[in-house]
């Protein structure tokens, strides 16, 4: 981990990059030894191509978050890992439910390469979280069947499930005649 | 110590045996195609009765050794004793599964172990594990592959009542296929898979109208039916 200073530093050095503005980073986090990089949503692509030159670049996961209730709601957040250093930083972007899209790392582009490990886990994203990835070569649901409704790791999607059947219910069960 | 060895003779007797029909090979012969005669009803002809033995001694002679029984349990009996379970495993009870197959359980001593990877050669099957609602097409799809008449058991809570995932992500067994067996537990231990299998058996030998296709008014909708 970059320490809390190694994190502002960092900070620092991305904000006097070329390519993105100051304003690109919002702001840092350093929180039990974890540090986290919060980015606008539209420099995401420009700022990890930035930390994979400086050395973070390996992708070890995407993840999504729902921040229920504050706004903006969704968030994903990129796990970043220099393998030579042992170093980890995370990137987190948050984006409103109301317009839940994003430009995905996967692919490569004129910005610079992708992360193609972060294919599947972008469509487990917009799976459970409804986050749209532009760009993505396949952007399909990739766990729930393709005609399921809704977004089911959202904080109000309800908890729902089965009534269960027993012995002495199952006349209510469906296809039962007797 | 002395060994002693002694000569031992031939075991069959050679008067009369325990029926009173005397037991040589020659005899046993005679007698086979003798009992053969009396159950095709040549008794009834008369004249043509075996001549050597009279009508009671022939009477007992088949009462010790043909046992009579219908067909249907006969095959009963044949069935339950020998289910073909599907090699199928959907998530952690699959482990339970298999070591009831294996030889602390042994599964083998009731004609069970012949696990098919085919569900064409299989007659149960057996869910163990959760069923994803992305799964249920599959499962039931085996299902319907699978030739009559055939069983399922549903192994394990989460099959069942779906136990602690019962949330967007699962459906239970019942919704889309007919279940014979519930065994509940999380896993359920080898001991209760095999106590489902042998109610299983137990319902098919004893009670083949409890199966699903009396509690679900199905009969008559056999894929090929007999006399076909």
């Amino acid at each position: 981990m970059p320490d809390a200073t190694g994190l502002e530093l960092l900070a620092k050095e991305l904000r006097e990059s070329e390519g993105i503005g100051a304003e690109a980073i919002l702001g840092t986090l350093y929180f039990r030894g974890h540090a986290t990089l919060e980015v606008q949503p539209q420099h995401i692509r420009a700022v990890l191509a930035l930390l994979r030159e400086r050395g973070y670049a390996s992708m070890m996961s995407v993840h999504g978050v729902d921040y229920y209730p504050h706004e903006p709601r969704l968030g994903v957040h990129y796990e970043l890992l220099d393998m030579s250093k042992v170093d980890r930083v995370t990137v987190t972007v948050r984006v409103p439910t109301e317009a839940p899209e994003l430009d995905s790392v996967t692919p490569d582009g004129e910005d610079g390469k992708g992360w193609p490990t972060a294919d599947h886990q972008e469509r487990e994203i917009y799976d459970m979280f409804g986050v749209a990835f532009h760009g993505h070569p396949d952007m399909r649901r990739i766990l729930m069947p393709e005609d399921y409704e809704g977004h089911p790791q959202r904080r109000d999607f309800p908890v729902g499930g089965e009534p269960v059947i027993f012995t002495h219910n199952e006349h209510e069960s469906s296809g039962v005649t007797r | 110590m002395e060994i002693k060895r002694e000569t031992v003779r031939s075991s069959a007797p050679t008067g009369q045996g325990q029926g009173g029909v005397e037991i040589d090979s020659s005899g046993l012969r005679v007698n086979k195609h003798d009992a053969k005669e009396l159950l095709r009803g040549a008794e009834l002809l008369g004249p043509t009765a075996p001549a050597s033995m009279d009508g009671e001694e022939l009477e007992r002679y088949v009462h010790e050794r043909v046992l009579t029984t219908t067909l249907e349990k006969a095959v009963s009996w044949g069935r339950s004793n020998s289910f073909f379970p599907l090699a199928f495993g959907l998530a952690c009870c699959a482990m339970e599964q298999f070591q009831t197959a294996g030889p602390r359980m042994d599964i083998a001593r009731f004609g069970f172990e012949a696990f098919r990877a085919s569900p064409r050669q299989a007659d149960l099957i057996i869910l163990a594990g959760r069923v994803s609602i992305k799964m249920a097409p599959i499962i039931r799809r085996l299902y319907d592959q699978m030739l009559e008449p055939k069983w399922a058991i549903s192994m394990g809570a989460c099959c069942s009542s779906m136990g602690v995932f019962n949330n967007y992500a699962l459906v239970p067994a019942d919704k889309f296929m007919p279940i014979d067996v519930h065994v509940p537990g999380c896993p359920p231990r080898p001991e209760g898979l095999m106590h489902g299998i042998l109610k299983l058996r137990k319902m098919v030998q004893d009670d083949p109208d409890a199966g699903w296709r009396e509690r679900y008014d199905a009969r008559g909708t056999e894929e090929i039916l007999p006399g076909a």
